[in-house]
């Protein structure tokens, strides 16, 4: 075994499958468990896990499904691990469950979604709604959208980062076409890699109280084994942690779980813009397509249309001001997504009144042109 | 003046009084584990106590430890995440045969298989309690339940005997009539390493009682299960013979085999090590 493998972190620059990104990006930001079951076309990140995880010292599941590895994962991390699991559209399904929990307990983990159309692995984005309303009851959940291999790679450090900051599942939204890519990838020194560790316990068990934290805040979050001795269930529970029934618990439980998210909006929510100073239409894309929406902005402006792109970096929470600050000086919005137009209704949602909003949706298991694209642009045009 | 029973120092303070019936299986069990735990002097710090859903999986919101609970069947994957983590941990289970047969049953197979350090309290009341009794996998055959009202016709689920095939270390059998030789077991599995299943088959007079048995009384109903319970005559052997109705207890398998510490693992242990597989 040669000894740059058992590193951790491998700065420089490589040439990488985005699946196997994803696996250098979680062992950069400090991931010590891994939990998945097989599934095309994530299994790139499985296999790469279980030759890097034992490398340095982390454990490695191949679950006898997604549920054992969803829920291995809240374990894991309830024990102190920085874990994460990755699967594809159709074991996504069976892992809301999973999600739900660590929602209402507030487990930190990181979850993969490769995206595939149903039953085949052919390019999709449909999943994102199923990301953001897949688990029962109340909830809010952070998806982070990456457009490049080298994105994989810094969004999932920011994904785990996040989750611990915020003591929550994080999704990194995957896609067939940037999972299965190859991509130049350069990976910073471990000094450049800003690392977030969850807030353990100021004070002695005694004095502990384990769910109490400020109404938008994550409380601090204990080691199992570290003497605090507290009950973690989905069920509604107190500052104590004790299961109550009392409706002002549930009411506040529930406002400070989902306000620890929607609070933050502006901090969590990234976008970024391209030409949006004078822009009359405004793209707006998220994942691999704002690629091709990129270059389909630049054949607008090549042809002395205004154009402009609002790029979602952060799916879940919605990036409203963003939006509504874009949608205030633009003439139409163009919703550019690879499903059957799922996420335009959001924009609708934040943008109505403000201006007028279009869709350019594609769901043939195919990543948008460029050229496609221009000419949704220029039939607003017209 | 009133003098509290020892054992409730084990108790999470203020969570008494706990919710399980009048005569309930359940808590009999709570009270055999707290028994063994005491005798073995266990590390509550490192204690992880786990609970799917149901009445049974209720008992470690009681125990004064880390607890998980709240989702159904999923108890073995938790435990296997932090056990894998931090292997000093303690990770003893509390499950309904719901929990362990039902819903849970892909898990417990594959957590046998791999020999995962996990101590498994089955509380097998022969149905589904907490949702108002209706049948279950182990339900015995030919018994009126909520949803089975012209009678049980699915052959009921052996859990011992699934373990033992799919390769747990430690497995024993013995009903809340047996108070004794059931507490004994705890200790023996809370002092084991790899993974330990102890069935117990418990009364549930409100649920299983009333509709199946047609009687409410817990002494009625644990008398019917005592009366339908034979004892092994050797370790290792369950008869296979007239299993409706009929619960053979005992010690049957008590081994010795590396634990799970991984699906990959550098320098894993060679097959000798392993043993017979």
């Amino acid at each position: 075994m040669m000894a740059y493998e058992k590193r951790r972190i491998r700065p420089g620059s490589h040439f990488m499958l985005g699946n196997c990104a994803v696996v250098e990006g979680a062992l950069a930001a400090g991931c010590d468990f891994f939990a998945g079951y097989p599934i095309t076309p994530a299994n790139e990140i499985s296999e790469h896990m279980a030759k890097r995880l034992p490398e340095v010292g982390g454990i490695f599941l191949q679950g006898e499904d997604e549920l054992c590895s969803i829920y291995a994962v809240t374990g894991a991390s309830l024990a102190g691990a920085k874990a994460m699991t990755a699967t594809a559209s159709a074991g996504f399904n069976y892992m809301q469950e999973g999600i739900g929990y660590a929602v209402a307990s507030e487990i930190p983990c990181v979850i993969v979604d490769v995206q595939r159309c149903r039953g085949e692995n052919y390019a999709t984005q449909a999943d994102v709604m199923q990301m953001r309303w897949g688990a029962s009851g109340d909830h809010e959940i952070i998806v982070l959208a990456p457009a490049s291999v080298q994105e994989l790679f810094d969004f999932t450090v920011k994904a785990f980062n996040l989750a611990e900051q915020y003591r929550t599942p994080v999704v990194v939204m995957s896609e067939t076409t940037i999972a299965l890519m190859r991509e130049n990838l350069v990976i910073p020194d471990a000094k450049d890699i800003p690392i977030v560790d969850r807030r353990k316990p100021a004070v002695s068990p005694d004095q502990f109280v384990p769910f109490k934290a400020e109404p938008n805040e994550a409380p601090p979050f204990p080691d199992l084994g570290a003497g605090y001795r507290v009950l973690h269930s989905l069920n509604p529970h107190d500052e104590q942690g004790g299961i109550s029934w009392d409706p002002d618990v549930y009411e506040k439980l529930y406002r400070r779980i989902t306000g620890k998210i929607t609070q933050d909006n502006r901090a969590i929510a990234e976008t970024e813009e391209r030409f949006l100073d004078d822009a009359e239409i405004v793209l707006v894309a998220y994942g691999s397509e704002s690629r091709p929406a990129s270059e389909a902005v630049l054949m607008a402006r090549s042809e002395g249309i205004n154009a402009g792109l609002l790029r979602l970096m952060t799916v879940w929470p919605v990036a409203e001001e963003q939006l509504a600050a874009a949608a205030k000086r633009a003439r139409t919005m163009l919703v550019v997504e690879m499903n059957i137009g799922k996420y335009a209704g959001e924009i609708e949602r934040v943008c109505s009144g403000l201006c007028k909003v279009s869709r350019a949706t594609k769901n043939r298991g195919a990543i948008h042109t460029a050229a496609e694209i221009y000419q949704s642009i220029r039939e607003i045009e017209l | 003046m009133t003098t509290l029973n020892p054992l409730t120092k084990h108790l999470r303070p203020g969570s008494l009084p706990h919710f399980f019936c009048p005569g309930c299986g359940a808590a009999q069990v709570m009270n055999y584990f707290l028994q063994a735990a005491d005798r073995v002097q266990l590390d509550f710090d490192k204690l992880v106590a786990i609970g799917g859903v149901g009445c049974t999986a209720r008992i470690p919101v009681y125990l004064n430890c880390d607890a998980l609970h709240g989702v159904h069947g999923r108890t073995l994957p938790w435990a296997m995440g932090a056990k894998l983590h931090k292997p000093d941990l303690k990770t003893v289970i509390f499950a309904g045969d719901g929990d362990a047969a039902a819903i849970g049953g892909n898990h417990l197979i594959h957590a046998a298989r791999r020999n995962l350090d996990v101590v498994m309290i089955v509380v097998n009341n022969l149905n589904f309690g907490m949702t108002g009794g209706q049948a279950a996998p182990t339900t015995p055959r030919s018994l009126r339940t909520m949803t089975t009202p012209f009678g049980t016709v699915e052959a009921p689920f052996d859990i011992c005997e699934l373990a033992i095939t799919a390769g747990a270390t430690l497995v024993s059998r013995w009903n809340t009539a047996r108070g004794r030789q059931g507490t004994d077991a705890i200790a023996r599995a809370l002092e084991h390493d790899g993974f330990s299943l102890i069935e117990f088959v418990a009364q549930c007079p409100t649920n299983f009682g009333r509709r199946a048995l047609r009687t409410g009384d817990p002494w009625q109903g644990l008398k019917w299960i005592d009366d339908h319970s034979e004892i092994a005559e050797k370790p290792g052997g369950i008869d296979r013979s007239d299993r409706d109705a009929r619960f053979v207890l005992g010690d049957f398998v008590q081994e010795r085999k590396p634990v799970f510490a991984g699906s990959s693992v550098v320098d894993s242990p060679t097959e000798s090590e392993r043993g017979k597989t």
